[in-house]
Order: structure tokens, then sequence, then C-alpha cells
């Protein structure tokens, strides 16, 4: 095999712009769908990690006897997911709403009643918080009859998630879109390069060579350009990563949730299928030429 | 080869027909070349000769017709298979047919890597053949820096690294002077004394006299049988 990696690497040096040209194209192929990877990952963690902190907030009816609060406090801890019951009581909801607003706090002064209900802060068990547990125990919490109404963030994450599935089809479409430019741009080049060396070919078929000896150094070629492609895609990505997260605001990024780069498994996947593009590049423009 | 009958044909043609388009290249031609043969194939300028020794390596196929080499019948051969063929067949082009971008060795280490063989093999093989046709000052030079002569010589070397049962050269005195070409034919009477059928196109008539062997006439794509010499 070693003729024919030779063979490689001289086609790439004598055709040095050319091969330029399509691992920069693959290269930017990469970084532009392997971008797309980085961002959904962490917003998949960042949604997880906001999934972790839900809580559900029950109101209490206000006609509700003080009497019963304990009484409820323990019927609520009891159910099944509930780490933690926190009641709140509108005393408290009040006053934690004027620290809250500072000076406009006066505003509330003017108050000749406390509008806000009575409210118990339940917070789940980390084991069990996938959506439906969630929206199973809310159920649950909404038919105690002292409560009036349970409230769970449940429609801004979900309409998150909507425009976030909805982000993660255009990037498969954008990704399928740059793989397919990437696998013409290594068929053209492997073209381009079979039809300066068509007299070379010839004279190899001529002398004995088989088409599969004739192939390999292009298809060897083809893995070069895609896993260099893949290579330079992905550092350049990591640049811009490094560069990104250390412009993250220190709040965003503290807590449950942390900026990451690519698992190894993906970043392996990736230079994998950067090799792919290079092989199927080839492939394509090798069945058509030598059929002739 | 496993026929030990001298007087076998390795080479067999039956009413052979090339026609380019209009042009009838080769005209009903019917030949047996028999193994170890020194055989010459001459005739003046576009008699076809080059055109016979093509179709034998299945670079064109016949018009019409039938060949068989060393007995297969060449029209049956799959597409897969034609270099198998090839390389029973040492092939000295009348153009060389030299890879201009690489180097001496590597033109003629082509044929055995083709071939699969080990590179230390390889080695040993390209410099001891080389050695043969005088070529191992010239190991790194690229084609283009050679003189006429010296590409011929290159080109026979690639031609018999394989040990071929059959080589076929076309003009391969082609573009030498008198002492160059009695080199060229002594070396290819020595793989012929090897076992090798020789089979020489030349419309060189002085050098078919000095050299012997059976000569067949081809003339406007006809042959002519002439008695041996
Ligand atoms: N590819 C082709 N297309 C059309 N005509 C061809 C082709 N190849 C050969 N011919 C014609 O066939 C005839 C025989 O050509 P060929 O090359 O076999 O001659 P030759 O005997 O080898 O001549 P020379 O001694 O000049 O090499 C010529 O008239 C040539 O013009
Ligand atoms: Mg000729």
């Amino acid at each position: 095999m070693t003729p024919s990696v030779k063979r490689a690497i001289q086609d790439i040096r004598q055709n040095r712009f050319l091969n330029a040209v399509t691992i920069i194209t693959i290269a930017l192929s990469i970084l532009i769908v392997s971008a797309f990877a980085l961002f959904f990952i962490n917003t998949n963690d960042l949604m997880n990690a906001w999934k972790r902190g839900i809580r559900i907030m029950a109101y209490l009816k206000p006609e509700t006897p003080q009497a019963e609060i304990p009484e409820l406090k323990k019927k609520i801890q009891n159910m099944y997911g509930v780490s933690e019951a926190r009641f709140i009581s509108k005393e408290d909801a009040l006053n934690g709403l004027k620290t809250h607003m500072k000076r406009q706090s006066s505003l509330l002064d003017n108050l000749r009643e406390n509008p806000l209900p009575d409210t118990f802060e339940i917070l789940m068990i980390a084991s069990s918080q996938s959506w439906e547990r969630v929206e199973m125990l809310a159920a649950d919490i909404e038919k105690l009859s002292q409560v009036a109404e349970v409230e769970y963030g449940q429609r801004w994450l979900e309409r998150f998630t909507n425009i976030f599935n909805l982000f993660r089809l255009a990037g498969y479409a954008l990704g399928a879109l740059f793989f397919m430019a990437a696998i013409f741009f290594v068929a053209n080049t492997i073209r381009l390069v079979l039809y300066s060396r068509r007299e070379e070919v010839e004279i190899m078929r001529l002398v004995g060579a088989a088409d599969s000896f004739i192939k390999m150094p292009f298809y060897i070629e083809g893995l070069i350009q895609g896993a260099l492609g893949g290579i330079i895609g992905l550092a350049a990505l990591f640049v811009i990563f490094l560069f990104v997260s250390s412009n993250v605001p220190q709040d965003f990024s503290t807590g449950f949730f942390h900026i990451r780069f690519l698992p190894l498994p993906v970043f392996v996947a990736v230079i994998f299928s950067s090799m792919f593009v290079g092989w199927l590049g080839c492939y394509l423009s090798l069945k058509q030429y030598l059929k002739s | 080869m496993i026929d030990s009958e001298d007087k076998s044909a390795i080479i067999r043609l039956f009413h052979v027909y090339r026609n380019y388009g209009v042009k009838h290249a080769l005209i009903d031609i019917t030949l047996d070349i028999f193994n170890n043969e020194f055989l010459f194939i001459s005739g003046p300028s576009g008699a076809g000769k080059t055109t016979l020794l093509k179709l034998l390596y299945l670079a064109e196929p016949v018009s019409d017709g039938q060949i068989l080499v060393d007995g297969l019948n060449l029209s049956r051969i799959p597409r897969k298979n034609i270099p198998f063929l090839r390389r029973k067949f040492g092939i000295v082009f009348q153009d060389y047919k030299l890879i201009l971008t690489k180097t001496v060795y590597e033109n003629v280490a082509l044929v055995l890597e083709a071939a699969g063989e080990k590179r230390r093999l390889i080695h040993k093989k390209v410099k001891s053949v080389l050695r043969t046709v005088g070529m191992e000052q010239r190991l790194n030079s690229l084609p283009p820096s050679l003189s006429g002569g010296e590409q011929q010589r290159v080109a026979i070397a690639r031609a018999v690294i394989g040990d071929p049962n059959i080589i076929l050269a076309d003009e391969p005195t082609g573009s030498l002077d008198v002492d160059a070409a009695d080199l060229v034919m002594d070396l290819l009477k020595k793989f012929h004394t090897r076992g090798a059928t020789v089979v020489i196109a030349t419309h060189d008539k002085a050098l078919i006299h000095k050299t012997g062997g059976r000569v067949v006439h081809l003339n406007e794509g006809r042959l002519q049988v002439t008695p041996e010499i």
C-alpha cells in the first residue's frame, strides 16, 4: 500500500492549489455543521439545566383557612416525585415583591388589601424530571380542593423547545447542503486530477495495472483531503469556541450549566464523516471516469 | 507454459479485421506466432503494424475475426481480467509511453507494483534490469531529461521486468544509432534465449537482415508471408 500513499501525497503536492481549495471547502462545511452541533449540544444542556430547576407553584384559594396549611403541606410532600414543598404566605410574597421592586415599592403601600395568594413552591426530586412527570404532578396538585391554580413555566419552555427543534431542522438542512457542496468539490478536484493524469492512467492500464490499483491513490487522496478538512474545520471551531466561551457572562454559565466543546465521540464522528465525504467525492468521479 | 511442444502457437489470429470508420487498417489477417519464436512484422509506414500489436493486448478490439493468446479467446475476456492478459506481455511502445512525471526507477517499478510484488523484490529487480539496459546511472532522472535512445532503453527495461512470456516491440530501434540498435537487439535476443516469444514490428529491412528470424510482411493492412531469412 505504500506506493499508493506515496502517489497520493505526490498528487496533493503537485496539485497544491486545487487541493487547498478542496480542503478549505471541506473545512468550512465541517465548521458550519459542527458549529450547529455545538450549539445544539449546549442548548440542550441549558434546557436540561432549566428543567432541573423547574418548580411548580401552587396558588391557593384565598378562602383557604390557615389551619389547613400544615395538612396540605404534608399531602403535597407525600406526592410522588416531590422533594420539597415550601409554603410562602401572601404576606411573605408581598414583602418579597416589595424588596424586589425597591424604589417603586411605594406603589404597593397604597394597596388596601394584599392581592397575592398563599403559595406552595414545590421542588421535584432530580430523577423524576421528565416533562410528563412535571405535568402529571401539576395536574394532581391542581386537583387538591385548596389549590386555585398551578404554574410551572411550561409555556415558554415549550415554546423554546419548539424554536429549538425548528433550529435543529434548519441545521440539518444546512448541514446536508454543505456536505453536498463538499462532496461536489472533492469529486471535481479528483476529476481534474484524473484529467491531468489521463495519460499516466492510460499507461498504467497498458502495463497491466488493475483499476483498483489505479484508483487506490485517488481514494487515499480523498481520505486525506477529508481528514485534513475535518481537522482544520474543528480546529477553527475550537478557536471560535474559546473566544465565545470566554465572553459568555459568568452568571449565565455558572450553576447547573457549563458551556462545553464537542464531546469526544462527536469529535471522532465529525472527522470520520469528513473522511467519508472525501471518499464519496472520489468514488463518484472515479466511477464516472473509469467507465470509459 | 505447460506446452512443451516447440512448434505450438502462443498467439493465433483468425481472419482478423480492424476498421477505423471506412478505413481498413487490417484486412483478413490469419497468423500463428509460435512459442519462443523471434518474429519480425515488417512493412512500410501505415501498413498496420502497430494496429496489429494493439489488438493482441486489447488496447483495441477487433472489428471481425478472432485472436487467441496463450489459449485465451480475447473476445471472451471480461473487462476486469484484461490486466492479467496484459501482464503476459512486455510491451515496448513505438512512442515509449513513459510517464513523464515519474523517475526512471518509478516508471520501471510500476509494472511490479501493479502486479502486487513486494517492495524489496521490486527494488532488486529494477536495479538489475536497469543495469542490463545500461541505465543504472539514471535511476532518478525524469524521462524528458533523457535522450530518445535512453528513453527507449528504459521502455525496454519496463517491458522485460515482469518476466513476460511475450515481448512485443514496436520499432524498438526507431530512434537509435546503429550501435545502440545492436545493443537493443542483443538484449531482445537475450530474453528470447531465456524463453520469451519476441515479436518486433519494424520497417527497417537492414535490421531484419542483420538479426535474422521469421518475417511476416504487412502491406496496406494485408499479410504477405515471406520465407525465412
Ligand atoms: N486510431 C486511429 N484512427 C484512425 N485511423 C487509424 C488509427 N490508428 C491507426 N490508424 C490508421 O491505420 C493505419 C495503420 O496504422 P498503424 O499505426 O498500424 O501503422 P504502422 O504500420 O504502425 O505505421 P508506422 O510504421 O508509421 O508506425 C494507418 O493508415 C493509420 O492512419
Ligand atoms: Mg507503428
